[in-house]
């Protein structure tokens, strides 16, 4: 037990608990049943201040590990503390892939569950909560095993619920088979947004997974210019040499805190630059390691000390699918306020699940990466926020770091109906977090 | 809860009705603050700030008296407008001020003590209660108020500004004291700033307006530096202005 100073992975905002760890459900309910206030945390990689809790006790959950043994139809049960990475290392020799993954592998089953994370392969396969077939949650209430069938209500309620239920202590999931450790990707450079929007509706469809990279820098006819990669797992024999290999840990790392400033609208619009230019205008069936298609940004350890001590605010959100103006809309303003912002990921949605919580929606969702710096960007964003609205879009807790409470019933109007279930478990409110009382989620 | 940016949701503010702190207090509530609590010593002057606040967006306003000529309520007082608060507090604001009559009071061993109290010794106590209630919070800011009169102290304010320099570095050590507990402090040093406090006072170079001095606290919550310079430019030319020989600065100081 230690106090520790947490923050998110933006490095904003951070705040002190006595930070525990516990290897099993025993210990997880005694931490429960001692602390006036609690909240589990994984590997740190919602970017805001979900997994901290000021004053109040941080259940560090990487002691809970343990993979089970892959069933012949690709069913694991994994501790909660267990990353992707970890999982992968395992299952992908033997011929299993993650159904969802993020765009990193550095996030533990709790967390992928907690956030309801969602992948390149949303549009055609939904977020991690599908592919979850049953889950241990040690409630103030007592442990309960959890599924859609089992007490459904409270399964779908701590999908997508930010931890807010219970602290999870293992999850069973439904992997996916594959045959090599390669994907045949599709690449496509667009000049403008218009253009790969119009691609990515009218092809996502043919490709389990899709994504877009837009440049937010480029004012003018180029707005928004893009680089589509599509792709599918290979099968042996798309593939000279198929092979099963695990995925390799990071070979470089960010060793100390830039200055803030470092990522400036000049080296970021240079770094745009260049990544639109390295593509080429159309590339079919190349086949790239999983790694490379699914993290390329885990080939680099800790760099989001590439910002600065300042930090940075992801903003992510999502509007339904006859909103696509909205989001040519949200990066106009962006590109014109000339607030610097990296490389913006475009991916379409595909239907939402029962989670009163869960963030995605059918329609397209975009996510940016902000320095924390410019005066006017608190403002900007504000902006966004009720462009979104306005369409019936929302912003995505993992990544929320500078939200008010005010918007939150418009964005998420089953708050109640969550309060309602976690209520039933947690009657007196002692699973909250900085997120959640920022965001008044739990009440005040 | 603040957010990402600095931006406070619940603030108290010390010496509430101070013309500095209600700009800073409207700017606030514009963004992302709904709950305030204003502690000052007139009442009258306090609700009206307080309807500011509301004006502005605070959906909670609340107010607590204190007299700053006596720092044994200091503990008192805080508890209060925690309590107020009912929620855990984001930022603390210390405003209270009192310029005085410098000719008159130099020669006046009460009066003089007088400025040192409000000026240094209520703040000072104040400030004892809440490192220790923000530490325990796990988190939460400190914003003091000083003056660029702390950094290179006038003949013609040498009462103000001598405890305004005592608070400023007392301030110093406090907030590296602070590191590692989630808690920050960050001083805030305007020039010659238009309010109620320097009424009929000879205007300097560099003279601002409340609404500055409050746009550039903002900024300086969301880039979280030490100090926070009003306008910015002070903080080179006080660079200069500190090693100025005597002679020279008591001519530019009439």
């Amino acid at each position: 037990m230690s106090r520790q100073v947490l923050y998110g992975w933006g490095r904003t905002a951070s705040s002190v608990a006595q930070v525990v760890t516990a290897s099993d459900e025993a210990a997880v309910a005694s931490i429960l049943a001692t602390s006036p206030h609690v909240v589990a945390r994984g590997l740190g990689r919602s970017y805001g201040d979900a997994a901290q809790l000021s004053g109040g006790v941080v259940l560090d959950n990487r002691e809970l590990g343990g993979i089970g043994d892959i069933s012949d139809d690709g069913v694991v049960t994994v501790g909660a503390g267990v990353s992707i990475e970890q999982l992968l290392t395992r299952s992908i020799p033997q011929g299993w892939f993650v159904p969802v993954t993020p765009g990193t592998r550095q996030v533990t089953m709790g967390g992928a569950v907690a956030a309801d994370v969602h992948g390149k392969n949303h549009h055609v396969d939904g977020s991690f909560a599908r592919h979850v077939l049953e889950l241990r949650l040690v409630t103030p209430s007592g442990p309960l095993t959890v599924s859609p069938t089992t007490d459904a209500e409270l399964f779908w309620a701590t999908m997508g619920g930010m931890g807010l239920t219970g602290v999870m202590t293992s999850v069973t999931i439904q992997m996916l088979k594959i045959e090599t450790d390669q994907v045949l990707v599709d690449t496509d450079r667009f000049a403008d947004l218009d253009a790969v929007m119009a691609a990515m509706a009218e092809g996502d469809q043919r490709y389990r997974y899709s994504v877009a990279w837009v440049d937010c820098m480029t004012r003018g006819a180029h707005m928004g210019r893009a680089i589509l990669t599509r792709g599918d797992h290979a099968a042996r024999s798309d593939v000279p040499t198929p092979q099963l290999q695990a995925p390799r840990a990071a070979k470089i790392a960010v060793p100390f805190d830039a200055p803030s400033g470092l990522l400036n609208p000049l080296t970021i619009k240079l770094f745009n630059e260049a990544w639109f230019r390295s593509a080429p205008s159309h590339r079919a069936r190349q086949a790239q390691s999983l790694s490379t298609f699914f993290h390329p940004l885990d080939g680099v350890r800790d760099w989001n000390r590439l910002y600065g001590r300042r930090g940075f605010v992801q903003y992510q959100f999502c509007v339904p699918d006859d909103a696509g103006e909205t989001v040519v809309e949200a990066i106009r303003q962006l590109s014109a306020s000339r607030v610097p912002s990296f490389l913006a990921v475009l991916k379409r949605f595909g239907a939402s699940n029962p989670g009163p919580l869960s963030f995605p929606m059918p329609g397209w969702t975009l996510a940016l990466d902000l320095p924390v710096g410019p005066a006017k960007l608190a403002g900007v964003l504000d902006d966004l926020d009720e462009l979104v609205l306005g369409v019936g879009g929302r912003l995505y807790f993992a990544k929320d770091a500078r939200l008010g409470p005010d918007k939150i019933r418009a964005m998420y109007p089953r708050l109640d109906e969550f309060l309602r279930i976690k209520h039933r478990v947690d009657p007196e409110n002692r699973l909250t977090s900085d997120l959640a009382r920022r965001l008044h989620l739990v009440g005040t | 809860m603040e957010n990402a940016f600095g931006q406070p949701q619940n603030i108290i503010v010390l010496g509430g009705s101070s013309d500095i702190a209600r700009a800073i207090v409207k700017k606030l509530c514009a963004a992302r603050a709904h709950t305030v609590v204003l502690a000052g010593r007139n009442a009258t002057l306090l609700d009206q700030a307080s309807a500011e606040a509301r004006e502005y967006g605070a959906t909670k306003t609340e107010t607590v008296l204190f007299d700053a000529m006596d720092p044994s309520n200091a503990v008192r007082t805080i508890a209060e407008c925690f309590a107020k608060v009912g929620d855990q507090v984001d930022l603390v604001l210390i405003a209270l001020g009192q310029l005085g009559d410098q000719r008159h009071d130099e020669n006046d061993a009460s009066a003089a003590t007088g400025s040192a109290m409000v000026n240094y010794v209520w703040p000072v106590a104040a400030l004892a209660e809440l490192r220790h209630r923000l530490v325990e919070q796990g988190r939460g800011r400190i914003v003091v108020l000083s003056s660029v009169a702390a950094v290179r102290v006038r003949r013609s304010s040498y009462l103000y500004g001598g405890a305004k320099a005592g608070l400023d570095r007392l301030c110093d050590g406090l907030a590296d004291s602070l590191e590692g507990t989630g808690v920050t402090l960050q001083l805030v040093r305007p020039g010659f700033v238009r309010s109620k406090m320097t009424a009929g006072q000879k205007e300097v170079p560099f003279t601002t307006g409340v609404n500055e001095v409050a746009e550039n606290v903002l900024r300086g919550l969301a880039s979280g530096e030490r100090v926070i310079w009003s306008p910015p430019i002070l903080r080179y030319v006080f660079a200069l202005l500190r090693h100025l020989p005597a002679p020279l600065w008591r001519k530019i100081d009439r």
